[in-house]
């Protein structure tokens, strides 16, 4: 068995070392600030969205770079739409639903043209993109309209007690969410243990030291972050929603068929139809499924502002279009991962945070991400191209 | 003895990992016709590269001399300064700029800033002539048949001031007809003292024009052969030195040949041209198949064979496809959906197998079980541990060489591609199985594995039908063949009365219109 050569290790782990030379720059610059339990606990909050909707764009972009442009107005859509319904006295649930259900018909609607009627992602997107701004316009009728409905609020992470409630008391920290953290970190190294096995059994060759070294990271990280977190105020509920919708995706794309589907329409399409498979379908559920995830951003979007405005939501798409290609997705659809979706946003998440703490110009910021991406992209490519 | 133009001497080249050629020397005389033969990843590719500058001076070893003096290339522009012009085996041509654009693309008449198309095209009409095309040189290139669009190739080489020309496997996307036109036409450049490389994996074309045969194996110059003699050189002695041993069957023989019941029979099958709904591209044809039988279907590229199976496979290609087609006797309703005829337990193994037959991006594994991922899932969530378990029952069942089914499948060379692509379709266990072109661009070793495979697939009472454009391959395999030829079916005989002179006397009287 052949040991993995430095250069094979920079290559597959590039963006989880930009990370953490990020990270280290900015606690230089910022004094360490950026890591104070208050700084990580916002990251987290202010990029719930971001989270959400790149989730759903890997979809888009497994398909063959395909991305969907309307999810910003999506977003401040569905959330115009829930406030005023929630101002209008609605049901906290039956809001959510409505919510998410105009999110999946939005999606659907999309997912027709493109699949169907052969119209291309980006100007079937790019035409809701400014039908949905302007329909937030006509439902909020140009007014911000705030949320006052406290449970909404609560369960979906917005407004000032946005955490889970700390169960077992006690002291400055909090040992509900430290003790999530340690639950989670040992459920995650038994899985690891049990594949590994599995696998050993079959008899697939793997680098079993690369496995557990990546484990032991994953669960500093995950420990790490629930002490950080336990310091401030416990966990978020937004990062349950998060976790949740990147379990899930996660799943899918690595486990179900229609998760194959989408890698496989991305890789060739021709091949796959050829092998049976409805290719339609397969862009279709990618676009009905990105509305969803838009809709349950503009859940959050609407929670963490307690307000609904019709300019809310601008340039989301954009974010979450740069996390997928900065965590790894290929512009040529086929190949991207959830994990590279985490890293990407992340990423994102941090220097934005970090620049804004050293207070730095809202200009050059912008320019900042921007150059990131393009050395993201521009690294991807070349660690590619020196293959043959 | 005449002037040795080209020399490579000692060329050794490593990637990572592997050493792609090692030590192999090339002697090339000044007008002769050098054939470059081998298996795939042979390294015949990958020494034209060093040769062209696409690899350049200093990642190999060894020297280059050419016209006496020792080469250092550092790009093809390099090379092309000199008169070495290679064409390669894909077609790199524009379809919507014209063949006068292409052929001086990058190369463009005139100033920087303004380009003269007077002289651009009046050139290019003039080096069409030279390869035989009439077409004028403002036809948009996607106009032409392919067979044209490699002598475009050609001319665009031969605009170059084309001295030493090296052609990769100029035939392997022509027909017969065409083939033959273009190695005549390379004949006659050879009168006027051009010299050339062919690189082909058809042996009767390389003792039809070579003057002298190197034999590549395994990344080093075996041998090389002459081709003088009055009787042209038997292609069996040509493939001993590519695979280092006589190979006596070309086709490994069928053992307990089981023919049963008429498997599947479509009758009057008629399929227009989805762009040109009024033309016809398979015309009232009826064949059919029994269980345990190998089916040949002969035909010249273009005569309608893919489009014929393509819409027997779901209709996946055409319009307006009429006829019956029946399964074991019953009539199937036609629907246009691939999915519906993998459950009428048909299977289609594409031609065009990087193009329309794998997903190159993804490992051995996700291609193996792509057509049949529903039996192997449960409420839409894939059980990993079994689809693992079948791609290596598969990856071993049909020996393919790779160190694990999580490989790539774009890593893997043309033969074992077609393995992945034999077993993705042979896991949607099909009745009838539709082999189009099984054989194609693979080397003698990889093609005789595939045809034990074929052999297999019958003993085990499946249909088989083998599309292909090599007569050899046809008579050899099949029990009976079909001949297809202007989308009709031109004739039917059992393998035994079947020889090459009566199936080109069938497609040569369908011709003449009898």
């Amino acid at each position: 068995m052949k040991s993995i050569s430095i250069g094979d290790f920079f290559k597959k782990y590039t963006m989880i070392l930009a990370l953490v030379v990020v990270a280290i720059f900015f606690s230089i610059t910022t004094k360490g600030k950026i890591l104070y339990p208050q700084n990580i606990n916002n990251l987290i909050s202010q990029n719930g969205y971001v989270f959400v909707l790149a989730a759903g764009m890997l979809c888009c972009i497994l398909t063959g770079g395909n991305i969907d442009l309307s999810v910003g107005s999506v977003v401040c859509f569905t959330g115009g739409l829930g406030a005023v319904m929630m101002e209008r006295g609605a049901n906290m649930w039956i809001t959510v639903l409505v919510m998410l259900a105009v999110g999946l018909l939005i999606g659907a609607f999309q997912g027709f043209w493109i699949a169907w009627v052969k119209v291309p992602p980006f100007i079937a997107t790019l035409a809701g993109m400014y039908a949905f701004r302007g329909f937030s316009n006509v439902v909020l009728q140009g007014f911000t309209v705030a949320v006052r409905n406290e449970q909404f609020l609560k369960v979906f992470g917005g407004g000032a007690d946005c955490y889970l409630p700390d169960l077992l008391g006690g002291g400055g920290l909090n040992r509900t969410c430290l003790l999530v953290g340690v639950v989670i970190a040992v459920l995650y190294a038994l899985m690891t243990l049990r594949r590994v096995s599995v696998q050993r059994k079959m008899g697939i060759a793997h680098s079993v030291t690369g496995e557990i070294a990546q484990t032991a990271i994953i669960c500093v990280v995950v420990i790490w972050l629930s002490y950080k977190l336990a310091s401030h105020k416990g966990i978020p509920t937004v990062l349950i929603w998060i976790a949740l919708v990147l379990l899930i995706y996660n799943y899918i794309t690595q486990r179900t068929s229609i998760g194959r589907h989408l890698y496989a329409v991305g890789g060739n399409e021709k091949a796959t139809r050829l092998s049976g498979v409805n290719t339609r379908f397969v862009y279709f559920f990618a676009y009905a499924n990105i509305g969803l995830l838009a809709g349950l951003a503009g859940i959050l979007n609407l929670a963490r502002m307690t307000n609904a405005q019709p300019t809310y939501g601008q340039g989301y798409e954009m974010d979450a279009i740069a996390s997928c290609f900065i965590g790894g997705a290929s512009a040529y659809g086929g190949t991207g991962k959830i994990s590279g979706v985490i890293i990407g946003a992340t990423l994102m998440g941090l220097i934005n945070q970090g620049m804004s703490i050293m207070g730095m110009d809202a200009n050059y910021q912008s320019v900042v991400k921007g150059i990131v991406l393009l050395v993201a992209v521009m690294f991807d490519v070349l660690s590619k191209k020196q293959k043959r | 003895m005449a002037k040795i133009l080209l020399e490579m001497k000692n060329i050794t080249k490593t990637f990572p990992g592997v050493k792609a050629l090692d030590n192999v020397n090339l002697q090339v005389e000044e007008g002769e016709i050098h054939a470059l033969v081998g298996e795939n990843g042979a390294g015949k590719s990958t020494l034209m590269n060093v040769l062209s500058g696409i690899y350049p001076h200093g990642t190999y070893e060894g020297d280059i001399i050419y016209n006496g003096q020792v080469c250092k290339f550092s790009n093809i522009k390099d090379s092309e300064k000199l008169g070495i012009v290679i064409i390669h085996q894909e077609l790199a041509l524009v379809p919507e700029m014209t063949i006068g654009e292409n052929m001086y693309l990058g190369n463009e008449r005139g100033k920087k800033f303004a380009i003269d198309w007077n002289t651009t095209y009046s050139e290019a009409d003039k080096y069409l002539k030279m390869v035989g095309l009439t077409e004028s040189s403002k036809v948009q290139v996607k106009t032409i048949g392919t067979g044209k669009q490699q002598l475009v190739e050609i001319a665009k080489a031969l605009a170059k001031n084309a001295k030493l020309l090296i052609l990769d496997e100029p035939t392997s996307s022509l027909n017969e007809e065409d083939s033959r036109a273009l190695l005549d036409l390379m004949l006659g450049f050879k009168k006027q003292g051009m010299t050339m490389i062919i690189i082909t994996h058809k042996l009767n074309e390389v003792a039809y024009v070579a003057d002298k045969i190197t034999v590549i194996r395994d990344g080093t110059t075996i041998e090389t052969l002459e081709n003088h003699g009055p009787e042209p050189i038997s292609e069996e002695r040509i493939i001993k030195g590519m695979v280092g041993r006589e190979m006596t069957n070309r086709f490994p023989i069928r053992q307990g040949v089981k023919i049963g019941e008429v498997n599947m029979e479509v009758e009057h099958w008629t399929v227009h041209h989805p762009l040109y709904p009024e033309r016809k591209v398979v015309d009232d044809v009826s064949i059919n198949v029994r269980k345990g039988e190998v089916v040949g279907i002969y035909g010249l590229m273009g005569a309608g064979r893919t489009e014929l199976a393509m819409s027997i496979f779901g209709q996946s290609y055409g319009v307006n496809c009429t006829g019956t087609l029946k399964i074991d006797g019953k009539e199937v309703k036609l629907k246009k959906s691939e999915a519906d005829a993998i459950r009428h337990k048909i299977a289609y193994v594409t031609e065009d197998r990087k193009g329309n037959g794998l997903v190159l991006s993804q490992s051995i594994k996700v291609n193996t079980s792509l057509a049949n991922l529903d039996s192997l899932a449960k409420l839409g969530v894939i059980d990993q541990d079994r689809e693992y378990a079948v791609a290596e029952e598969y990856k071993d069942k049909l020996r393919t060489k790779t160190p694990s089914v999580e490989q790539l499948v774009g890593n893997l060379s043309g033969g074992n591609q077609q393995k992945v692509l034999l077993a993705k379709w042979m896991f949607a266990e099909p009745d009838i199985m539709i082999l189009d072109e099984p054989t194609r661009g693979i080397d003698v070793g990889a093609k005789y594995e595939i045809y034990c495979i074929i052999n297999d697939l019958a003993a085990a009472g499946k249909s088989v039908i083998m599309i292909s454009s090599e007569l050899p391959e046809v008579l050899g395999m099949s029990d009976r063949i079909y001949i297809m030829n202007a989308a009709k079916i031109v004739g039917e005989m059992p393998a035994k009365e079947a020889t090459q002179e009566n199936i080109m006397a069938a497609i040569l009287k369908s011709g003449r219109g009898e």
